[in-house]
């Protein structure tokens, strides 16, 4: 026991059980995970394979990616707008909006994507009312397509974009702000050089929660994408619930994992990810 | 090279800031010639950084009027007054190395490259920092920051430059050279400096002219020799040095440590009171001597160690001499 204790830190004995809790419930249906990507039905890679042969399979990957950048990009930029306003109007509005930004996280995702249909629907709110005042003869398709998706996604997801950018915001030194002006920089020349480069820790941060997220996005696509849009998180349901296709449902959720350990790899070659992750810049 | 010339003269009119309706500066008004060395010396809260951020043009002024070379700039936002500023905690740009700190000032009025290079190599030797252009500021020592913080603000030839406390995170032995360095750069590149600090030796070794402020209004201007020598109110000469308060014919007279003299015993010729010895403490170049006069003021008295050991006891019987001009009259408050 002595000789144990001089080579581990006695904390590990304190986190073990969390340890070995996470490592049971969380690491091994992982493992099982890319267990079925390669076993199922048959031993070898063919689950892996087909992605070369199925123009469907690419299909669906490609969707999925490019309707996660256009989010990411669309909540990325407004939640930048609104951490900063947030950052720079009085304590009072502030704490308005903060309540406000909570108050779309608490509301259950499906709530908001039906309330999404409600508003912009063939027969909703604003297709009814611009209808009413003659301004259109037909609805304007905004629901049960790709737009109806990114408009879902990108509401979802601006509570999560700003809530990075606002942590790296509020710590700035609002003194180097002032040097900048000092030295006569206007204030587009004192956004593009200091502040922008001092809150890309966040920016990152705040990009990759989203993009991340979006990638397993399931009930929104679902429901706004009218059945036209099909993404991964709802292709692999249907593979596990409907064709039974195990393997193959374990092969896409496999990639989604690769994919973003991957991106989390490239950009560690660019910057300490600590930093991003709210460790002190250095 | 640099230019030597001295720059820029301010005129502050009748200066008030309110902060809802505290008066933080109340009704300055101040000359500040070209090529001065201006020191702002006050307590806490008596309004310094105030008054340099409205001269700045970081805050707005709520009465009066600054003037640079004698055309008002009351109304030209901060970025456009061309003043060179060092800040509390030196606010340097951590993602930009040493060389681009430097720069930034000629970089955002899109000054030529070679140009800049030029300037920030003439500055990063004024203050001694040649091998240092590369680095990041936290790869930095104090002292190495606040002279990259004195560089970037006097790399853009400003006519004034504002700085607040610039020496206050560093340590004493650090400060004193320092002091001697900022002196040294201020003569050699002729600009205004106006400095705020609330350290009244470094106040008194540095300045032409200082300023004591309280309340947010100026107490007493005028050169470090005349505000020791000739303070004019009871705050005066108590903020800037030590000084005893001597009460005769019904006035108050500010009486330094060191100008008073000692004699044994009593009824010495041209004694001016007489008291006895409460304490004395040993500070090796010297020692305080405190006195309890028979008029009733409690006197500290600096003097030479080597000066009558003999009768310097507690108890002791002595007089007090001192010249007349060691004696201040000052004025009430
Ligand atoms: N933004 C503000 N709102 C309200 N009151 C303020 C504000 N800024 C300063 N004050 C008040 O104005 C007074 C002067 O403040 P100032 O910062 O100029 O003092 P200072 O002389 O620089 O003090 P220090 O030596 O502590 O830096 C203080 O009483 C302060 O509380
Ligand atoms: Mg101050």
């Amino acid at each position: 026991m002595q000789a144990l204790r001089k080579h581990i830190h006695p904390g590990w004995f304190i986190i073990a059980p969390l340890l070995i809790l996470v490592a049971t419930l969380y690491l091994s249906p992982i493992l099982n995970i890319l267990w079925l990507s390669v076993t199922d039905p048959e031993p070898g890679f063919g689950n892996y394979a087909k992605l070369g042969e199925s123009d469907a399979l690419v299909r669906i990957i490609w969707t999925t990616v490019r309707i996660c950048i256009i989010t990411t990009i669309f909540s990325v930029t407004l939640g930048y707008s609104i951490a900063y306003a947030m950052v720079h109007c009085h304590q009072k509005q502030k704490n308005y909006m903060l309540t406000l930004l909570l108050l779309s996280f608490w509301i259950s995702i499906l709530v908001r994507t039906f309330s999404w249909l409600m508003l912009l629907g063939r027969n909703g709110l604003v297709n009814g009312a611009l209808q009413d005042i003659g301004l259109i003869a037909e609805p304007i398709a905004f629901m049960r397509n790709e737009l109806g998706v990114l408009i879902g996604m990108v509401h979802y997801m601006i509570p999560y974009a700003v809530l990075p950018l606002l942590v790296s915001m509020e710590a700035l030194d609002k003194r180097v702000m002032d040097a900048s002006r000092n030295l006569g920089a206007t204030g587009t020349q004192t956004f593009w050089r200091i502040y922008l480069p001092l809150t890309l820790p966040g920016l990152v941060a705040s990009t990759l929660l989203v993009f991340i997220l979006s990638l397993g996005f399931y009930v929104t696509p679902a429901v706004l994408g009218g059945g036209k849009v099909l993404m991964v998180a709802e292709y692999i349901s249907v593979q596990l619930l409907v064709t039974l296709k195990w393997g193959t449902a374990a092969m896409l959720a496999a990639l989604m994992l690769f994919g973003v350990l991957a991106m989390l790899w490239i950009m560690s070659r660019f910057m300490k990810l600590s930093t991003v992750f709210g460790g002190a810049a250095r | 090279m640099l230019d030597t010339a001295p720059t820029g003269s301010l005129q502050i009119r009748d200066v008030s800031k309110l902060f809802g309706s505290f008066k933080a500066v109340d009704g300055i008004n101040l000359e500040i010639q070209k090529g001065e060395f201006l020191t702002l010396l006050g307590p806490s809260g008596s309004g310094k950084t105030t008054l340099l951020m409205m001269i700045a043009g970081f805050l707005d002024i709520s009465h009066g009027d600054i003037a640079l070379d004698g055309s008002s700039i009351t109304n030209i936002p901060a970025e456009k007054r061309n003043f060179g500023m060092v800040f509390q905690g030196y606010a340097l740009f951590p993602h930009m190395s040493v060389r681009d700190n430097i720069g930034y000032a000629l970089s955002v009025r899109k000054r030529p490259a070679s140009e800049i290079r030029t300037r920030v190599d003439e500055m990063l030797e004024l203050v001694q920092l040649q091998d240092f252009a590369e680095r990041k500021p936290t790869q930095l020592s104090g002292g190495q920051q606040q002279r990259v913080a004195l560089a970037r603000a006097l790399c853009f030839a400003p006519p004034v430059l504002l700085l607040d406390e610039p020496l206050g995170a560093l340590d004493k032995k650090l400060r004193v050279e320092v002091q001697e360095q900022l002196k040294d750069i201020h003569k050699r590149v002729g600009t205004t400096f106006i400095y705020v600090t609330h350290d009244q030796e470094e106040a008194l070794s540095m300045s032409d002219r200082i300023v004591i402020m309280r309340d947010g209004a100026i107490e007493q201007v005028g050169t470090p020799t005349v505000l020791y020598e000739r303070p004019a109110t009871k705050f005066a000469a108590g903020f800037l040095g030590k000084s005893n308060f001597v009460h005769q014919a019904g006035k108050t007279f500010a009486l330094r440590p060191e100008k008073i003299d000692l004699r044994a015993g009593q009824g010495n010729e041209g004694a001016r009171a007489s008291g006895v010895i409460r304490s004395i403490t040993y500070f090796g170049s010297m020692q305080r001597i405190i006195v309890d006069t028979s008029a009733g003021d409690e006197i500290e008295v600096d003097i030479d160690v080597w000066r009558n050991q003999e009768m310097l006891s507690e108890g002791a019987d002595v007089d007090l001499l001192w010249n007349d001009e060691a004696a201040v009259e000052l004025r009430e408050t």
